[in-house]
């Protein structure tokens, strides 16, 4: 197991690049999720009212 | 068609030398970043003849930046555009005969300059010849691109960063032919697959180029 | 009469509604199925994938190098494409794919690079060595930044639409280019002692999780920008009907 995550002496690099990319996949997914969700719910409350204009995200 | 060209070409021509100052500006610009650089590095005589192609196309690059964005300003201010778009004519005739006289106030002069700035950076004579060719097809391409960024941006009001962020990243092609040209020649090398590259580019700005540049105009008169 | 039938699929890509809730239809499907392929190739690759005789196990940053830079170029492309229909079409849904697709394209370009340079750094000996790959990356990511500000700098959103969108194609056709002149420069530049990463005559056993890893990733694009694509068309179409039948389906 050990050997596993010390990955031949590259383990710094080895994972650091997996950590990279699924701290930047993770924070993408999470971030256009919640952009999603706002938009849902921003039409959803002016569900019958028509204000002029609101914030973009 | 040619009667456009050479009616947009000569109006252009008369408004540039009009406005001496602004065709001055993007010139001293021109030297100073020379200048710039060989106080920022060491000015040793090895240093700067391998740098001077790469310092000169850099410099020529920023110069022709500066002097686009005002490409169409004056223009779009005064509705000469609108009127040039809404004309019986093409727009991209009298695009390319404001291109050309661009090219010929702007461009024109930054090549009989070069070789003032090669001598401040003490570039070898052979890698003369070669730099100033390269130039001369490279200078077309650097107007298109940048008469394409500033027909874009033409209707914001503050565009000077975004058009540097919008058409450096497309210039690298004609930085790297272009200096690598005279790097080579002033090492003894040969250079013609770059100056090949380089006539490439230029025919392809020269073709695909006044087209696009009317969409964008177009673009930013909606 | 056939011709209309054939590219009614077509025509229905212009209509926002149809888009939105096609988009929200196969979103799922593609969340889930990305995330086992992803979950699956990167297991896969670091655990059971054999180590390269060369590199051992550093080899393994390929799994998530290697998929980041094909997606980078792959979304430049689709992009391009997205404003070309656009512009030629002025198909509102095309536009809103084009930006709902930069930003995603400018992270994976900014892992490709992250990753490169992470490889790199064990295989060079420094984090940066204008490796031609990775130039012609970095510039992609100012490509991609251009085209972001371009389409966010008018007030008029229409305008800037067609803007970044003539800018997309104008770009496509410059990345060739591009890739070619840094490939051009580099081999002036120094004598091919570093050496090039990338899948030279790979073997199967190190391929399959890589195909397995690329896929995913592009599930994992394609999910986001249904996402995407419906935030973007909820937002542009705000004023439209179809918007407000959609919002009484939410609050019941």
């Amino acid at each position: 197991m050990s050997e596993f995550f010390y990955m031949d002496g590259f383990a710094v690099w080895v994972w650091s690049a997996f950590g990279v990319t699924a701290v930047a996949m993770i924070f993408t997914a999470v971030g256009v999720l919640r952009r999603h969700r706002g938009q849902l719910r921003q039409i959803a409350q002016r569900h019958g009212e028509t204000s002029p204009n609101e914030p973009r995200d | 068609m040619r009667s456009v060209i050479a009616a947009s070409l000569a109006r252009e021509c008369l408004l540039a030398v009009r406005q001496l100052s602004d065709l001055a500006t993007p010139l001293l610009f021109f030297i100073l970043v020379g200048l710039l650089f060989v106080l920022g590095l060491e000015p040793s005589p090895e240093i700067l003849a391998e740098v001077g192609p790469g310092v000169i196309w850099v410099a020529a690059l920023l110069a022709s930046l500066l002097g686009a964005e005002r490409l169409f300003r004056a223009d779009l201010e005064s509705g000469a555009l609108e009127l040039q778009a809404l004309g019986s004519e093409p727009l991209t005739l009298s695009i390319i005969g404001k291109l050309l006289a661009h090219w010929l106030v702007t461009g024109l002069p930054l090549i009989l300059l070069s070789p003032l700035l090669a001598l401040m950076l003490g570039l070898p004579q052979a890698a003369l010849p070669p730099l100033l060719a390269a130039l001369i097809l490279g200078t077309p391409v650097l107007t298109v691109l940048c008469a394409l960024g500033a027909a874009l941006t033409v209707s914001l009001r503050s565009s000077g960063t975004l058009l540097a962020l919008v058409v450096l990243p497309l210039t690298v092609p004609v930085l790297i032919f272009g200096s690598r040209v005279a790097m080579e020649a002033g090492q003894g090398g040969a250079a013609e697959g770059g100056m090949l590259w380089l006539g490439a580019l230029c025919a392809l700005a020269a073709s695909l180029g006044p087209p696009a540049v009317a969409v964008a105009v177009r673009i930013s008169l909606e | 009469m056939m011709a209309d039938r054939r590219w009614r699929w077509f025509h229905r890509l212009g209509s926002p509604p149809h888009v939105y809730s096609l988009a929200g239809r196969l979103a799922p499907w593609l969340g889930w199925i990305a995330l086992i392929l992803l979950l699956a190739g990167v297991v896969w690759g670091l655990v059971f994938a054999p180590p390269d005789y060369e590199q051992g196990d550093g080899f393994r940053i390929i799994y998530v190098h290697v998929p980041s830079a094909w997606l980078s170029l792959f979304v430049y492309t689709a992009m391009a494409v997205a404003c070309a229909v656009g512009l030629i079409w002025r198909m509102k849904v095309a536009f809103a794919a084009a930006i709902a697709m930069a930003p995603l394209g400018a992270m994976f370009t900014f892992l490709s690079l992250a990753t490169g340079s992470i490889w790199g750094q064990p295989m060079w000996g420094t984090w940066w060595a204008w490796d031609p790959r990775l130039t012609s990356q970095l510039i992609l990511l100012f490509l991609y930044l251009g085209f972001i500000a371009l389409n966010r700098a008018f007030p008029e959103q229409q305008t800037g639409d067609r803007a970044s969108a003539l800018l997309g194609v104008v770009g496509v056709v410059n990345v060739p280019i591009i890739h070619f002149s840094v490939d051009w420069w580099h081999s002036l530049h120094q004598p091919a002692t570093i050496a090039q990463f990338g899948p030279p005559a790979i073997d199967t056993a190190m391929l399959i999780p890589l195909l397995i890893t690329a896929v995913g990733f592009k599930l994992y694009f394609l999910w986001l920008l249904c996402l995407q694509l419906r935030s973007e068309l909820l937002y542009r179409e705000r004023r439209a009907s179809w918007v407000k039948a959609e919002a009484g389906k939410i609050s019941t």
